[in-house]
Protein backbone atom coordinates (compact mmCIF):
# COMPACT_ATOMS: atom_id res chain seq x y z
CA UNK A 1 0.00 0.00 0.00
CA UNK A 2 1.09 3.54 -0.51
CA UNK A 3 1.22 5.94 2.37
CA UNK A 4 -1.85 7.80 1.15
CA UNK A 5 -3.72 4.48 1.28
CA UNK A 6 -2.58 3.67 4.84
CA UNK A 7 -3.42 7.04 6.34
CA UNK A 8 -7.22 6.87 5.87
CA UNK A 9 -7.25 3.38 7.41
CA UNK A 10 -5.46 4.68 10.50
CA UNK A 11 -7.86 7.62 10.68
CA UNK A 12 -10.84 5.24 10.60
CA UNK A 13 -9.28 3.09 13.33
CA UNK A 14 -8.66 6.06 15.63
CA UNK A 15 -12.25 7.17 15.11
CA UNK A 16 -13.73 3.81 15.93
CA UNK A 17 -11.66 3.05 19.05
CA UNK A 18 -13.50 3.91 22.25
CA UNK A 19 -10.23 4.27 24.17
CA UNK A 20 -7.09 6.01 22.91
CA UNK A 21 -5.73 3.50 20.38
CA UNK A 22 -2.11 2.43 20.67
CA UNK A 23 0.32 2.22 17.77
CA UNK A 24 0.65 -1.49 18.59
CA UNK A 25 -3.08 -1.99 18.07
CA UNK A 26 -3.02 -0.08 14.80
CA UNK A 27 -0.16 -2.28 13.60
CA UNK A 28 -2.13 -5.41 14.49
CA UNK A 29 -5.09 -4.18 12.46
CA UNK A 30 -2.91 -3.32 9.43
CA UNK A 31 -0.76 -6.42 9.74
CA UNK A 32 0.13 -6.41 6.04
CA UNK A 33 2.32 -3.33 6.50
CA UNK A 34 5.61 -2.80 8.35
CA UNK A 35 5.24 -1.13 11.79
CA UNK A 36 7.87 1.43 10.81
CA UNK A 37 5.84 2.49 7.78
CA UNK A 38 2.64 2.63 9.84
CA UNK A 39 4.25 4.81 12.47
CA UNK A 40 5.44 7.26 9.84
CA UNK A 41 2.01 7.28 8.21
CA UNK A 42 0.40 7.90 11.61
CA UNK A 43 2.60 10.90 12.37
CA UNK A 44 1.94 12.30 8.91
CA UNK A 45 -1.79 11.77 9.35
CA UNK A 46 -1.75 13.61 12.70
CA UNK A 47 0.12 16.50 11.08
CA UNK A 48 -2.32 16.68 8.14
CA UNK A 49 -5.41 16.23 10.29
CA UNK A 50 -4.47 18.86 12.86
CA UNK A 51 -3.16 21.17 10.16
CA UNK A 52 -6.64 21.52 8.72
CA UNK A 53 -7.68 23.47 11.82
CA UNK A 54 -11.08 21.83 11.86
CA UNK A 55 -13.28 21.32 14.91
CA UNK A 56 -11.66 17.97 15.55
CA UNK A 57 -8.13 17.05 16.46
CA UNK A 58 -6.05 13.91 16.90
CA UNK A 59 -4.17 13.91 20.18
CA UNK A 60 -1.85 11.53 21.95
CA UNK A 61 -3.41 10.66 25.32
CA UNK A 62 -2.34 8.03 27.82
CA UNK A 63 -0.07 6.25 25.36
CA UNK A 64 -2.64 6.12 22.57
CA UNK A 65 -4.26 8.28 19.90
CA UNK A 66 -7.71 9.80 20.07
CA UNK A 67 -9.97 11.97 17.95
CA UNK A 68 -11.75 14.62 19.98
CA UNK A 69 -13.23 18.07 19.59
CA UNK A 70 -10.94 21.02 20.12
CA UNK A 71 -11.33 22.53 23.60
CA UNK A 72 -11.89 25.90 21.92
CA UNK A 73 -15.39 24.89 20.77
CA UNK A 74 -16.65 23.67 24.14
CA UNK A 75 -19.21 26.44 24.60
CA UNK A 76 -21.16 25.62 21.47
CA UNK A 77 -21.00 21.92 22.15
CA UNK A 78 -22.25 22.42 25.70
CA UNK A 79 -25.06 24.62 24.46
CA UNK A 80 -26.12 21.79 22.17
CA UNK A 81 -25.64 19.02 24.75
CA UNK A 82 -27.17 21.20 27.48
CA UNK A 83 -24.44 20.24 29.96
CA UNK A 84 -22.50 22.35 32.40
CA UNK A 85 -18.90 21.91 33.43
CA UNK A 86 -18.90 20.21 36.78
CA UNK A 87 -16.40 20.48 39.60
CA UNK A 88 -15.49 16.85 39.79
CA UNK A 89 -13.11 16.72 42.73
CA UNK A 90 -12.87 18.62 45.99
CA UNK A 91 -9.83 20.74 46.68
CA UNK A 92 -8.64 18.22 49.27
CA UNK A 93 -8.87 15.39 46.75
CA UNK A 94 -7.08 17.42 44.09
CA UNK A 95 -4.25 18.30 46.46
CA UNK A 96 -3.89 14.67 47.46
CA UNK A 97 -3.93 13.70 43.78
CA UNK A 98 -1.20 16.28 43.06
CA UNK A 99 0.98 14.83 45.81
CA UNK A 100 0.46 11.29 44.50
CA UNK A 101 1.05 12.31 40.87
CA UNK A 102 4.41 13.90 41.67
CA UNK A 103 5.65 11.59 44.41
CA UNK A 104 4.43 8.20 43.20
CA UNK A 105 4.69 5.52 44.32
CA UNK A 106 3.82 6.94 47.71
CA UNK A 107 2.28 5.56 50.92
CA UNK A 108 -0.47 7.13 53.04
CA UNK A 109 1.91 8.11 55.90
CA UNK A 110 4.14 9.87 53.37
CA UNK A 111 1.17 11.79 52.01
CA UNK A 112 0.25 12.78 55.56
CA UNK A 113 3.73 14.15 56.04
CA UNK A 114 3.49 16.45 53.04
CA UNK A 115 -0.11 17.55 53.48
CA UNK A 116 0.03 17.80 57.27
CA UNK A 117 -3.39 16.22 57.44
CA UNK A 118 -4.77 12.73 57.20
CA UNK A 119 -6.02 12.17 53.64
CA UNK A 120 -7.83 8.85 53.89
CA UNK A 121 -11.21 10.08 52.65
CA UNK A 122 -9.58 11.84 49.70
CA UNK A 123 -7.71 8.63 48.89
CA UNK A 124 -10.95 6.67 49.04
CA UNK A 125 -12.57 9.09 46.57
CA UNK A 126 -9.58 8.89 44.22
CA UNK A 127 -9.63 5.09 44.34
CA UNK A 128 -13.35 5.01 43.61
CA UNK A 129 -12.85 7.32 40.63
CA UNK A 130 -10.02 5.04 39.51
CA UNK A 131 -7.67 8.01 39.28
CA UNK A 132 -5.16 6.22 41.49
CA UNK A 133 -4.30 2.55 41.87
CA UNK A 134 -2.31 0.54 44.41
CA UNK A 135 1.25 -0.01 43.20
CA UNK A 136 2.50 -2.73 45.50
CA UNK A 137 3.80 -2.45 49.04
CA UNK A 138 6.71 -0.54 50.44
CA UNK A 139 9.52 -2.60 51.86
CA UNK A 140 9.50 -1.10 55.36
CA UNK A 141 7.86 -1.69 58.74
CA UNK A 142 4.17 -2.47 58.31
CA UNK A 143 4.56 -2.90 54.53
CA UNK A 144 2.16 -0.03 53.73
CA UNK A 145 0.44 0.07 50.31
CA UNK A 146 1.95 2.46 47.78
CA UNK A 147 -0.27 4.40 45.41
CA UNK A 148 0.27 5.83 41.95
CA UNK A 149 -1.83 7.42 39.22
CA UNK A 150 -3.80 5.33 36.71
CA UNK A 151 -4.44 5.43 32.97
CA UNK A 152 -7.75 7.08 33.74
CA UNK A 153 -5.81 9.91 35.39
CA UNK A 154 -3.91 10.56 32.15
CA UNK A 155 -7.14 10.54 30.16
CA UNK A 156 -9.06 12.85 32.48
CA UNK A 157 -6.26 15.37 32.68
CA UNK A 158 -5.37 15.11 28.99
CA UNK A 159 -1.81 13.85 29.43
CA UNK A 160 0.27 11.86 27.00
CA UNK A 161 2.24 10.37 29.87
CA UNK A 162 3.50 11.42 33.30
CA UNK A 163 6.49 13.25 31.84
CA UNK A 164 4.02 15.76 30.42
CA UNK A 165 3.22 17.06 33.90
CA UNK A 166 4.88 20.44 34.48
CA UNK A 167 8.04 20.16 36.54
CA UNK A 168 7.26 20.53 40.25
CA UNK A 169 10.42 22.60 40.75
CA UNK A 170 8.95 25.22 38.41
CA UNK A 171 6.25 25.78 40.98
CA UNK A 172 8.98 26.45 43.49
CA UNK A 173 10.53 29.09 41.24
CA UNK A 174 7.11 30.62 40.85
CA UNK A 175 6.88 30.86 44.62
CA UNK A 176 10.29 32.38 45.23
CA UNK A 177 9.96 35.01 42.50
CA UNK B 1 -11.13 19.94 58.07
CA UNK B 2 -13.13 23.08 57.62
CA UNK B 3 -13.99 25.94 59.91
CA UNK B 4 -17.17 26.81 58.22
CA UNK B 5 -19.50 26.16 56.10
CA UNK B 6 -22.23 25.47 53.68
CA UNK B 7 -22.94 22.16 55.29
CA UNK B 8 -23.37 23.70 58.74
CA UNK B 9 -27.00 23.86 57.65
CA UNK B 10 -27.38 20.20 58.44
CA UNK B 11 -26.20 20.57 62.02
CA UNK B 12 -29.50 21.39 63.64
CA UNK B 13 -28.05 22.75 66.84
CA UNK B 14 -26.27 25.64 65.16
CA UNK B 15 -28.62 28.60 65.42
CA UNK B 16 -26.64 30.68 62.96
CA UNK B 17 -24.28 30.07 60.11
CA UNK B 18 -20.62 30.93 60.23
CA UNK B 19 -18.54 31.36 57.14
CA UNK B 20 -14.81 31.25 57.55
CA UNK B 21 -11.98 30.17 55.35
CA UNK B 22 -11.63 26.46 54.74
CA UNK B 23 -8.59 25.03 56.42
CA UNK B 24 -7.76 21.65 55.13
CA UNK B 25 -5.16 21.18 57.87
CA UNK B 26 -2.73 23.02 60.15
CA UNK B 27 -0.38 23.86 57.27
CA UNK B 28 -3.27 25.48 55.43
CA UNK B 29 -4.17 27.53 58.47
CA UNK B 30 -0.56 28.67 58.88
CA UNK B 31 -0.31 29.66 55.22
CA UNK B 32 -3.54 31.61 55.57
CA UNK B 33 -2.21 33.46 58.62
CA UNK B 34 1.09 34.21 56.88
CA UNK B 35 -0.78 35.69 53.95
CA UNK B 36 -3.23 37.59 56.11
CA UNK B 37 -0.51 39.12 58.28
CA UNK B 38 1.69 39.78 55.22
CA UNK B 39 4.56 37.87 56.73
CA UNK B 40 7.76 36.88 54.91
CA UNK B 41 7.66 33.10 54.86
CA UNK B 42 11.46 32.93 55.24
CA UNK B 43 11.42 35.06 58.39
CA UNK B 44 8.36 34.12 60.39
CA UNK B 45 7.89 36.03 63.68
CA UNK B 46 7.22 32.82 65.54
CA UNK B 47 5.83 34.36 68.77
CA UNK B 48 3.29 36.39 66.82
CA UNK B 49 2.20 33.59 64.52
CA UNK B 50 1.88 31.16 67.44
CA UNK B 51 -0.41 33.59 69.18
CA UNK B 52 -2.57 34.03 66.08
CA UNK B 53 -2.63 30.29 65.47
CA UNK B 54 -3.73 29.50 69.00
CA UNK B 55 -6.50 32.08 68.69
CA UNK B 56 -7.91 30.17 65.76
CA UNK B 57 -7.59 26.83 67.47
CA UNK B 58 -9.42 28.28 70.46
CA UNK B 59 -12.10 29.66 68.19
CA UNK B 60 -12.59 26.24 66.67
CA UNK B 61 -13.01 24.75 70.10
CA UNK B 62 -15.50 27.42 71.12
CA UNK B 63 -17.49 26.84 67.98
CA UNK B 64 -17.53 23.21 68.96
CA UNK B 65 -16.03 22.18 65.68
CA UNK B 66 -14.84 18.65 65.66
CA UNK B 67 -11.30 19.41 64.62
CA UNK B 68 -8.46 17.12 63.84
CA UNK B 69 -5.73 16.35 66.34
CA UNK B 70 -3.20 17.50 63.75
CA UNK B 71 -4.08 21.08 64.68
CA UNK B 72 -2.98 20.44 68.25
CA UNK B 73 0.22 18.76 67.14
CA UNK B 74 1.07 21.86 65.10
CA UNK B 75 0.29 24.10 68.11
CA UNK B 76 2.75 22.07 70.16
CA UNK B 77 5.35 22.30 67.37
CA UNK B 78 4.98 26.08 67.20
CA UNK B 79 5.40 26.46 70.95
CA UNK B 80 8.40 24.16 70.82
CA UNK B 81 10.06 26.30 68.13
CA UNK B 82 9.22 29.45 70.07
CA UNK B 83 10.87 28.14 73.23
CA UNK B 84 13.91 27.00 71.25
CA UNK B 85 14.34 30.48 69.84
CA UNK B 86 14.17 32.01 73.30
CA UNK B 87 17.03 29.87 74.56
CA UNK B 88 20.44 31.50 74.26
CA UNK B 89 22.79 29.79 71.85
CA UNK B 90 25.72 28.32 73.71
CA UNK B 91 29.17 29.71 72.99
CA UNK B 92 30.49 26.45 71.60
CA UNK B 93 27.62 26.43 69.13
CA UNK B 94 28.35 30.07 68.27
CA UNK B 95 31.89 29.09 67.39
CA UNK B 96 30.60 26.79 64.72
CA UNK B 97 28.07 29.30 63.51
CA UNK B 98 27.30 27.59 60.26
CA UNK B 99 26.13 24.56 62.20
CA UNK B 100 23.52 26.47 64.18
CA UNK B 101 20.30 25.77 62.41
CA UNK B 102 17.37 28.10 62.60
CA UNK B 103 14.70 26.14 64.53
CA UNK B 104 12.14 27.45 62.06
CA UNK B 105 13.77 25.84 59.03
CA UNK B 106 11.94 22.56 59.20
CA UNK B 107 8.58 24.28 59.42
CA UNK B 108 9.42 26.67 56.56
CA UNK B 109 10.39 23.73 54.35
CA UNK B 110 7.13 21.98 55.17
CA UNK B 111 5.17 25.12 54.33
CA UNK B 112 7.00 25.65 51.04
CA UNK B 113 6.49 22.01 50.04
CA UNK B 114 2.82 22.27 50.90
CA UNK B 115 2.48 25.47 48.88
CA UNK B 116 4.12 23.81 45.92
CA UNK B 117 1.57 21.03 45.90
CA UNK B 118 -1.24 23.53 46.29
CA UNK B 119 -0.08 25.16 43.05
CA UNK B 120 0.19 21.73 41.47
CA UNK B 121 -3.42 21.06 42.50
CA UNK B 122 -4.47 24.33 40.88
CA UNK B 123 -2.65 23.30 37.72
CA UNK B 124 -4.53 19.98 37.73
CA UNK B 125 -7.78 21.84 38.29
CA UNK B 126 -7.28 24.03 35.23
CA UNK B 127 -6.18 21.05 33.13
CA UNK B 128 -9.33 19.16 34.13
CA UNK B 129 -11.38 22.22 33.23
CA UNK B 130 -9.90 22.35 29.73
CA UNK B 131 -10.32 18.58 29.33
CA UNK B 132 -13.97 18.87 30.31
CA UNK B 133 -14.42 20.98 27.22
CA UNK B 134 -13.14 18.15 25.07
CA UNK B 135 -15.57 15.62 23.74
CA UNK B 136 -15.01 12.33 21.99
CA UNK B 137 -17.58 10.52 19.94
CA UNK B 138 -20.48 8.95 21.81
CA UNK B 139 -20.02 5.25 22.57
CA UNK B 140 -21.05 2.91 19.80
CA UNK B 141 -23.50 0.11 20.45
CA UNK B 142 -20.70 -2.42 20.15
CA UNK B 143 -18.62 -0.77 22.88
CA UNK B 144 -21.04 -2.05 25.47
CA UNK B 145 -20.40 -5.66 24.65
CA UNK B 146 -16.73 -4.99 24.87
CA UNK B 147 -15.63 -5.85 28.41
CA UNK B 148 -12.81 -3.34 28.50
CA UNK B 149 -13.21 -2.38 32.13
CA UNK B 150 -11.36 -4.97 34.15
CA UNK B 151 -12.80 -5.60 37.58
CA UNK B 152 -10.58 -4.66 40.51
CA UNK B 153 -10.20 -6.36 43.87
CA UNK B 154 -12.37 -3.56 45.27
CA UNK B 155 -15.24 -4.50 42.97
CA UNK B 156 -14.80 -8.10 43.98
CA UNK B 157 -14.85 -7.30 47.69
CA UNK B 158 -17.91 -5.09 47.20
CA UNK B 159 -19.69 -7.84 45.28
CA UNK B 160 -18.77 -10.35 47.96
CA UNK B 161 -20.08 -8.08 50.69
CA UNK B 162 -23.41 -7.53 48.96
CA UNK B 163 -23.80 -11.29 48.60
CA UNK B 164 -22.97 -11.84 52.24
CA UNK B 165 -25.56 -9.23 53.19
CA UNK B 166 -28.14 -10.94 50.99
CA UNK B 167 -27.52 -14.28 52.61
CA UNK B 168 -27.30 -13.04 56.17
CA UNK B 169 -30.72 -14.25 57.21
CA UNK B 170 -30.37 -17.66 55.69
CA UNK B 171 -27.04 -18.13 57.34
CA UNK B 172 -28.21 -17.63 60.90
CA UNK B 173 -28.17 -21.27 61.77
CA UNK B 174 -24.73 -22.64 61.24
CA UNK B 175 -24.30 -26.36 61.38
CA UNK B 176 -20.86 -27.78 61.66
CA UNK B 177 -20.29 -28.45 58.00
CA UNK B 178 -17.84 -30.59 56.17
CA UNK B 179 -14.56 -28.82 55.88
CA UNK B 180 -13.84 -27.70 52.36
CA UNK B 181 -10.26 -26.88 51.60
CA UNK B 182 -9.06 -24.13 49.34
CA UNK B 183 -7.41 -26.68 47.05
CA UNK B 184 -10.67 -28.59 46.68
CA UNK B 185 -12.47 -25.40 45.80
CA UNK B 186 -9.87 -24.35 43.29
CA UNK B 187 -10.11 -27.74 41.57
CA UNK B 188 -13.89 -27.53 41.64
CA UNK B 189 -13.83 -24.16 39.88
CA UNK B 190 -11.20 -25.39 37.44
CA UNK B 191 -13.48 -28.30 36.58
CA UNK B 192 -16.34 -25.91 35.91
CA UNK B 193 -14.13 -24.11 33.41
CA UNK B 194 -13.45 -27.32 31.54
CA UNK B 195 -16.87 -27.02 30.02
CA UNK B 196 -17.55 -23.30 30.32
CA UNK B 197 -15.64 -20.34 29.00
CA UNK B 198 -17.16 -17.76 31.27
CA UNK B 199 -19.06 -17.94 34.52
CA UNK B 200 -20.63 -15.11 36.46
CA UNK B 201 -18.81 -14.78 39.78
CA UNK B 202 -22.05 -14.41 41.72
CA UNK B 203 -23.12 -17.79 40.35
CA UNK B 204 -20.08 -19.39 41.97
CA UNK B 205 -21.23 -18.07 45.32
CA UNK B 206 -24.81 -19.25 44.96
CA UNK B 207 -23.87 -22.85 45.70
CA UNK B 208 -22.23 -21.99 48.99
CA UNK B 209 -23.95 -23.45 52.02
CA UNK B 210 -22.14 -21.43 54.67
CA UNK B 211 -20.26 -18.26 55.19
CA UNK B 212 -17.05 -20.24 55.55
CA UNK B 213 -17.59 -21.77 52.16
CA UNK B 214 -18.20 -18.37 50.60
CA UNK B 215 -14.93 -17.17 52.03
CA UNK B 216 -13.17 -20.19 50.53
CA UNK B 217 -14.78 -19.50 47.15
CA UNK B 218 -13.69 -15.88 47.36
CA UNK B 219 -10.13 -16.93 48.14
CA UNK B 220 -10.20 -19.50 45.37
CA UNK B 221 -11.30 -16.85 42.85
CA UNK B 222 -8.51 -14.55 44.02
CA UNK B 223 -5.97 -17.35 43.80
CA UNK B 224 -7.05 -18.41 40.32
CA UNK B 225 -6.93 -14.78 39.18
CA UNK B 226 -3.48 -14.35 40.66
CA UNK B 227 -2.27 -17.42 38.85
CA UNK B 228 -3.81 -16.00 35.64
CA UNK B 229 -5.86 -19.13 35.21
CA UNK B 230 -8.99 -17.06 35.04
CA UNK B 231 -9.52 -13.36 34.37
CA UNK B 232 -12.13 -11.08 35.86
CA UNK B 233 -14.15 -8.76 33.67
CA UNK B 234 -16.81 -6.22 34.38
CA UNK B 235 -18.68 -4.80 31.44
CA UNK B 236 -20.00 -1.74 33.24
CA UNK B 237 -19.44 0.05 36.53
CA UNK B 238 -21.13 -1.83 39.40
CA UNK B 239 -22.17 -4.47 36.88
CA UNK B 240 -21.90 -8.19 37.05
CA UNK B 241 -18.36 -9.56 37.42
CA UNK B 242 -17.59 -12.36 35.01
CA UNK B 243 -14.81 -14.89 35.40
CA UNK B 244 -13.37 -15.95 32.08
CA UNK B 245 -11.04 -18.74 31.17
CA UNK B 246 -7.61 -17.64 30.02
CA UNK B 247 -6.87 -20.27 27.44
CA UNK B 248 -3.19 -21.04 27.22
CA UNK B 249 -2.37 -21.08 30.91
CA UNK B 250 -5.61 -22.82 31.76
CA UNK B 251 -5.07 -25.89 29.72
CA UNK B 252 -1.53 -26.34 31.02
CA UNK B 253 -2.47 -26.05 34.65
CA UNK B 254 -5.62 -28.08 34.42
CA UNK B 255 -3.65 -31.01 33.10
CA UNK B 256 -1.32 -31.00 36.07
Amino acid sequence: MTRSQIKPIIEALIFVADQPIQLKEICQAISEEEPQEIQEALLELVKDFNGRESGLEIREISGGWRISTRPFYHEHIRRYLKTKPSAKLSLASLETLAVIAYKQPITIPEILEIRGVSSSSAIKTLLERRLIVPKGRKDCVGRPIMYGTSKEFLIQFGLKDLSELPNIEDFEELLTN
Amino acid sequence: MSVLTENSSNSAKAPYQIKLEIFEGPLDLLLYLIKKEEIDIYDIPIAHITEEYLKYVQLMQELDIDFASEFLVMAATLIHIKSKMLLPVSTTELNELENVEDPRNELVNLLLEHKKFKSAAEMLWSRAEVEQGVFTRAPLESDKENPEVAATVFDLVAAFKSLLDKRKEQLQVEIANDKITLTQKINEIKNLFKTENKISVSKLFLKASSKAEMVIIFLAVLELTKESIIGLLQTETFGEIIAIKIHDTFTNKANN
